[in-house]
């Protein structure tokens, strides 16, 4: 497979803040790749030096087979963008946005235009100046996704929407998906995510702290396990067990991943009598890389960047 | 202030009031210091900038005559010529007088601008941006935002008084009517604070509210300039204005006759306008919703039309309003200054010599048309900036960023935005000469030849316009400073005050109103044309090289 975003080492600074630091990120085309963050961590930042609005100070990016900074308004044309804070020309209406969009990026299907303003359930003939948040975030998906592009960069385009709406932006990405386009998801919605992304990649000031499909990164977080024992267990000092909380023949701790096996044969001989292992979800994932320094991210993350994750954990 | 009070306490009791302060009030001292926390810089420049200046005029009366007979001639002359009393009102032959006559005007309008800017700063610009919600949401009443924004204005209109009067003082000029000068020019910053409490109820748009302050400011120019133009001259040589100047505030101010009879009496009526003005907006205030405007909004079409397909058709769509406003503007002017032009050419002997002097030639009728075209020059070139800052605004305010993601390169979106500046520009030079020419009565031939001579005067906006680009490209975080200081510095440099301030000549030449051929009343010479020209492209392309290469500063 090609890769439709390719960037390595990507360095950006405004004055003294390193917003980009070192950010690699492989997007292959036909995906949708879920980008992910706290605020601040770079996600916008990134997507405008995707788009050839701020120049990268350092690393090369490659996008569609182009420079995005030298060839923008050429790739621009191969391209639709959702921004995550969306400003629209207040005596405008909604229609009309969407049509000049659609046309200086070269014309839009004027069919999947009606489909998706009736499926979204935008009024195009009121004035941006009156539109929500929502409807404004409507009027910038519309305007993106009626265009046949090859590559869709969204930066959480479902802020503001409504559950109902959220959910037809999924159906119509998946859509997009199945007709072999690529899509760049910033997003925090984490069932959006699960729903919509076959890989992830999660930055963290500046940085890509993850990276790969879901269940690669499932596989990177912690086991939790609770555990009563018929004989009381005098400690847990084990190699990649963490957080233990012992009182005499209950314990509860953390298992870094592919250290399972070697708890449970430290654990038999003091009589198992229960034992719950729960699976890491998505959302302790992201809770510990958001969380800043509660959990110091752990060896593989620290390792380095993205590829050497795929090598943590067995199935 | 007591009418605001009033007006405020009698509204509405029905509706629910915070438990402490003053009900509608209520918060008016926090956002009070809100505003002058906000304002820290900007209205102290304000202030000083009109008192630099209020100096600089009074300087340059004061060292600009060797003898009385001197300064008699010269008050005479102002006096007697129609056009030069169109921007100032001669009274009393004394130095400070002459000041007045040469200055006020130009400290009038900055007054008045300087409360429209504050007013709707804190009043529409925070509905607009939303942080009206934010605040109103806090233990704040309805009329607390328009309070805390008119009582900051009118504290800044008051010191206004003092420093023009020391500034005069200290340019030389006699102590006695440095007081009236002073509240001669607060009067129109509390008329136009009222006009801008007002019209910042009426649209929902910081712009729009601002515009059409800023037009009433125009109106009031326009009135108090015909009402001194249509006056007679009396025995001592005052003007006795016509009923016009009475219905403009810049006309009261002047009517305050400083260094003469030092009457105080007119300033009240800016006052009672004030009052009246804060209490219409209070009305409206009361019935209208936060956000909103007085009008409803109407909806529009469903579908862009056919046109709306470049950065041009979106630039041009955006600033239509604009340049239908002003075009209005240029039909007015041009058909009053052509329907003067008669009472000119048959002016009595004195008048004659001023427009020799700004025109250039001893053509009476030709001197008083290039005088004309250079001044329309100098308001057009407000329209062409007005233009190129909103390129900044664009980006700034985000929505750059949707166009130039969608295809279109930065290189031309800005030519987009020159190509619209630049025509406008010529457009409202040519209304202006057609509707001059056709009320003078001139054959078709002769307003053609109007027509030309009015693009060669759109050279100089151009020139100030390329110096906008030039500064969004390098330094956008300046450019509406640096956009608006550029035209007030060309317009002190050129012919209208460049001389009489003492500026050297290579000074004034910097200036693009000083280098712009004097057409019609010279023939037109190439080779300052084809300089202002090579200046003009030489900045524009600065501006768009160091746009292309540069970070666009989004919202974040």
């Amino acid at each position: 497979m090609t890769a439709a975003i390719q960037a390595r080492g990507l360095v950006k600074t405004f004055g003294t803040v390193r917003a980009l630091d070192g950010l690699e990120l492989t997007v292959e085309a036909g995906q949708v790749h879920g980008f992910l963050g706290p605020n601040g961590a770079g996600k916008t930042t990134t997507i405008r030096v995707l788009l050839g609005l701020l120049r990268a100070d350092g690393g090369r990016v490659e996008l569609l087979g182009g420079d995005p900074w030298r060839d923008a308004a050429d790739l621009h044309r191969r391209l639709a963008y959702v921004p995550g804070d969306v400003h629209l020309w207040p005596n405008l209406t909604g229609g009309e946005v969407i049509d000049l969009l659609g046309r200086l990026r070269g014309g839009l299907d004027p069919r999947r235009r009606a489909e998706l303003l009736e499926r979204f359930q935008l009024d195009p003939t009121k004035k941006c100046r009156t539109y929500s948040k929502g409807n404004r975030q409507k009027v910038a998906l519309v305007a993106a996704l009626a265009s046949d592009v090859d590559l869709y960069l969204l930066d959480e385009p479902t802020s503001g929407l409504d559950p109902l709406m959220e959910q037809v932006f999924q159906d119509v990405v998946a859509e997009r998906l199945d007709a072999g386009r690529t899509v760049l998801l910033s997003s925090h919605i984490l069932a959006e995510v699960e729903a919509l992304c076959d890989r992830v990649t999660i930055v963290r000031s500046g940085r890509v702290v993850e990276s790969g499909t879901l269940d690669q990164l499932r596989h990177l977080t912690r086991t939790d396990v609770v555990v009563r024992t018929g004989r009381p267990l005098p400690g847990l000092e084990l190699v990649g067990v963490h957080d233990v909380r012992l009182s005499g023949t209950r314990a509860e701790f953390a298992v870094d991943p592919g250290r399972l096996t070697d708890v449970l044969a430290h654990l038999l001989p003091y009589d198992v009598l229960d034992l719950v292992c729960s699976p890491p979800t998505l959302e302790e994932l992201f809770r510990r890389h958001y969380d800043n320094g509660a959990h110091p991210a752990s060896g593989p993350a620290d390792a380095g960047p993205a590829q050497v994750l795929v090598t943590a954990g067995a199935r | 202030m007591t009418a605001l009070a009033a007006a405020l306490r009698s509204g509405d009791p029905g509706r629910t009031a915070p438990r402490h302060g003053v009900g509608g009030l209520a918060g008016t001292g926090a956002l009070v210091r809100l505003a002058l926390r906000r304002d820290r810089v900007v209205l102290p420049v304000w202030l000083l900038g009109v008192a630099g200046l209020a100096a600089s005029f009074a300087a340059m009366t004061s060292t600009g005559f060797d003898t009385p007979e001197e300064l008699a001639t010269e008050a005479a002359l102002m006096a007697s010529t129609p056009a030069v009393r169109m921007t100032g009102l001669m009274s009393g032959g004394t130095l400070g007088g002459y000041a007045m006559a040469r200055g006020y005007v130009t400290l009038a309008v900055l007054a008045g601008l300087m409360s429209v800017f504050a007013v709707v700063r804190h009043t529409r610009q925070n509905e607009e941006l939303g942080r009206a919600e934010l605040v109103g949401a806090a233990v704040v009443g309805r009329y607390a935002g328009l309070a805390a924004a008119v009582l900051v204005t009118i504290a800044a209109n008051v010191l206004l008084i003092p420093l023009v009067a020391a500034a005069d003082v200290v340019g030389g000029l006699p102590g006695d009517g440095a007081w009236t000068a002073g509240a001669a020019v607060a009067v129109v910053g509390l008329s136009f604070a009222g006009v801008a409490a007002v019209t910042a109820q009426l649209s929902p748009s910081t712009r729009a509210a601002s515009g059409l302050a800023g037009a009433t400011l125009g109106v009031a120019f326009v009135l108090s300039g015909v009402g001194n133009m249509l006056g007679s001259t009396d025995a001592s040589g005052d003007v006795r204005s016509a009923w016009p100047a009475w219905l403009s505030p810049i006309g009261w101010g002047q009517q305050m006759r400083a260094y003469d009879t030092d009457l105080w009496w007119p300033a009240l009526l800016g006052l009672a306008l004030l009052a009246a003005l804060l209490g219409v907006a209070a009305v409206l205030i009361r019935r209208r919703d936060v956000g909103r405007g007085l009008l409803a909004e109407r909806r529009g079409r469903a579908g862009a039309g056919r046109s709306l397909a470049s950065p041009l058709a979106l630039t041009f769509r955006l600033q239509r309003p604009v340049l239908v406003g002003w075009c209005v503007a240029m039909v007015a002017f041009g058909a009053l200054f052509g329907a003067l032009g008669d009472q000119v050419v048959r002016g009595d002997e004195t008048t004659t010599a001023w427009y020799e002097q700004m025109g250039g030639t001893e053509q009476v009728a030709a001197a008083f048309r290039t005088s004309m075209l250079l001044m329309v020059g100098m308001a057009v070139a407000a329209y062409t900036i007005q233009v190129l800052l909103r390129m900044r605004g664009e980006e700034a305010e985000g929505r750059l960023e949707a166009v130039l993601a969608a295809g279109v390169t930065r290189v031309r979106w800005a030519l987009g935005n020159g190509a619209v500046a630049v025509g406008g520009t010529a457009l409202l030079m040519v209304v202006f000469a057609v509707a001059m020419g056709a009320t003078a009565g001139d054959a078709v031939g002769d307003v053609v030849a109007l027509c030309g001579a009015g693009l060669v005067h759109a050279a100089a906006p151009v020139v100030l316009g390329a110096v906008v680009v030039a500064v969004v490209g390098l330094v956008p975080r300046l450019a509406t400073t640096a956009g608006w200081g550029t035209l007030l510095a060309a317009v002190l440099l050129g012919p209208l005050f460049g001389p009489d301030l003492g500026a050297p000549g290579w000074l004034q030449r910097f200036s693009p109103f000083t280098s712009v051929p004097k057409v019609p009343a010279v023939d037109v010479a190439a080779g300052p044309l084809l300089a202002l020209a090579a200046v003009a492209v030489g900045l524009g392309v600065v501006g768009v090289v160091a746009l292309r290469r540069r970070d666009l500063r989004l919202p974040s």
